[in-house]
């Protein structure tokens, strides 16, 4: 913010802001003529050079001046102290303060004592970000290399030639608009965030900014995005391998807390689906820095055989509010009442519909049946899964009083399967686990292995089911961590 | 705004286009190489076919495994292979 002494300075001993397109100022007009009769007056007018007629008046339809003396109502008043400085000032019209600040008095004999400002035009909420890179203080120099295009370049077909889109349109990364995305974290713009696979290179939070406009996010996304960064990067999260896999998966992004309702994310209707930008942007923004930062492109190190929509974005927000569980994140650690990303290695969701179970032990049961086929319903222990409950699936448990305790440990309990059908060659099928297991019981899934989030529309007696990738040291453990600032 | 538009760069500006590639060992006859299995299952048969020819051409060999596949080597290992080999090929597939 910048104080009196650094603003530019101001003419003569009184200055006025205005606009035509303000009742109030016109109510003015003839209080103005006055003023300048009897005293040095300016004024400043936002959106018509010859408005008012008579005083000294300036044109400031760029609105440098408006904003550099932080006007945020007109008509503004302002007395100066003889050298250009501001001393006071009266917003609106009040006829005793105009007076107190002129010491004259019978101003305006006509005119109401008093009427409401308008806005200024300086911090309308579509010109302010570009009046404050334009005139603003623009911080330490971004250090990004610069590519200038040519004058009948397009942006939008460039990004693509380029290389660093998704096969989706993306948004021009300006200087103007990374610093504005920049204003979204607290973090300095050259703070290492990550080395990102499989270049490893590192990547600052003014180069996640950059991917992050690309993508198509707003400036208050980015602390989201940033935790999601950090968390892929982890040796645990292991996104080089999650990249490298010919397998169809992705980073899968689940945010609780409270950010979830301050950026408008989607927990309900068609939360896993299109149509809301956060969801849409932020995970869009992690897959644009693996590709543009870590080098991770698809025939490159991403092997996959068919690749999922999930590797385009993938990322939804736990419904918190009327859930049976504890959210996901508080489960993880975080404390109640913080904001945090969970990243899971999935592949694209499923759907499991179960529209007659109205006790617990069958809902279970039925959706033991179908996690048992993630990947292969003869391969085990290799895969988590992120299972997504939906509302109304979720109130049969909590009808019943499980917790999400009690359903995973049911699932487990369900999912405990005879050797004898995995082996290689059960049910007449090569695949399989080795035949030293013949003998054995093994469960599906690794005692951590089942991750469970409540999401989903009011109707729907469905869940989802998000299988996982080769998980334990050499695969991918999912990863939770805090949202900063 | 008739000044040309300029975006900044997304990427980690690696400037690979102008990294030359080492030059390509003139001949194979006494030089060490260095056979880095990925740890995929059945590379180790690749590279034993490798490990004979390259015998057959008057190369030294000498055998690298990596920890697991999913991960990048670690820099221990590369380092390795750099001081105590002249050449190194990866196996990288099942």
């Amino acid at each position: 913010m910048s104080t009196p002494t650094d603003r530019p300075p101001l003419p003569g001993d009184f200055v006025a802001f205005v606009k035509r397109d303000c009742p109030t100022c016109l109510l003015v007009e003839p209080v103005l003529a006055e003023l300048a009769a009897a005293r040095v007056l300016t004024v400043f007018s936002q959106d018509d050079p010859d408005f008012p007629s008579g005083p000294d008046t300036r044109d400031d339809t760029s609105l440098e001046q408006s904003w550099q003396h932080e006007i945020e109502a007109v008509p503004t008043l302002l007395r100066t102290d003889g050298a250009g400085r501001e001393e006071a000032r009266a917003i609106g019209w009040h006829r005793g303060e105009w007076e107190a600040l002129t010491g004259m008095t019978g101003l305006g004999a006509d005119l109401p004592d008093q009427r409401m400002a308008c806005g200024s035009l300086s911090v309308s909420p579509d010109l302010a970000p570009e009046l404050a890179f334009r005139f603003g203080h623009r911080g330490p120099e971004l250090a990004s290399r610069v590519i200038e295009l040519g004058a009948r370049e397009d942006a939008i077909e460039t990004l693509f030639e380029r290389g660093w889109s998704d096969g989706l349109p993306m948004v021009p990364p300006t200087e103007r608009r990374v610093r504005a995305m920049l204003e979204g974290t607290s973090r300095a713009a050259d703070e290492i965030v990550a080395s990102v696979p499989p270049d490893l290179a590192p990547c600052s939070v003014e180069k996640v900014a950059i991917n992050a406009v690309m993508a198509g996010c707003r400036p208050e996304y980015l602390p989201v995005v940033l935790a999601a960064v950090e968390a892929a990067c982890t040796d645990e999260f292991n996104i080089h391998g999650l990249l490298a896999t010919t397998m169809p998966v992705a980073p899968v992004i689940v945010v609780n807390g409270p950010i979830r309702k301050s950026l408008g994310m989607n927990s309900g209707i068609n939360a896993l689906g299109q149509g809301n930008r956060a969801n849409s942007t932020i995970g869009r923004a992690l897959q644009l820095v693996i590709r543009n930062v870590g080098g991770g492109r698809p025939g490159g190190i991403d092997r996959a055989t068919h690749g999922s929509p999930a590797k385009l974005s993938f990322c939804f927000a736990e419904l918190e509010e009327g859930s049976p569980f504890t959210p996901l994140a508080q489960e993880r650690g975080v404390p109640e009442g913080r904001s945090a990303v969970t990243l899971f290695p999935g592949e694209a969701p499923r759907n499991v519909i179960d529209q007659l179970s109205r006790d617990p032990e069958s809902l279970a049961a039925s959706l033991a049946v179908c996690l048992r086929t993630i990947h292969h319903p003869k391969l085990v222990l290799g895969f988590d899964v992120l299972l997504v409950i939906g509302p109304e699936h979720g109130r049969v448990f909590a009808e019943a009083g499980w917790s999400r305790g009690d359903l995973i440990e049911r699932l487990h309990a369900l999912l405990q399967i005879p050797g004898s059908e995995l082996v290689r060659g059960a049910g007449g099928i090569a695949e399989g686990m080795p035949e030293t297991i013949a003998q054995l019981t093994l469960p599906k899934f690794r005692p951590d292995g089942i991750l469970v989030v409540h999401s989903g529309g009011g109707a729907g007696l469905f869940s989802t089911i998000i299988g996982g990738w080769l998980t334990g040291a050499e695969g991918s453990r999912p990863v939770t961590r805090e949202i900063g600032t | 705004m008739s000044e040309n538009l300029r975006l900044l760069d997304p990427t980690a500006e690696r400037q690979s286009a102008q990294r030359e590639p080492l030059p390509r060992p003139k001949t194979l006859e006494g030089l060490r190489v260095g056979l880095l299995d990925i740890s995929k299952p059945r590379g180790d048969l690749f590279l034993d076919r490798l490990e004979a020819k390259l015998g057959e051409c008057g190369a030294t060999v000498r055998r690298y495994q990596k920890p697991t596949f999913t991960k990048p080597a670690p820099l221990d290992l590369r380092r390795q292979i750099a001081e105590e080999c002249g050449a190194v090929v990866e196996a990288l597939a099942d």
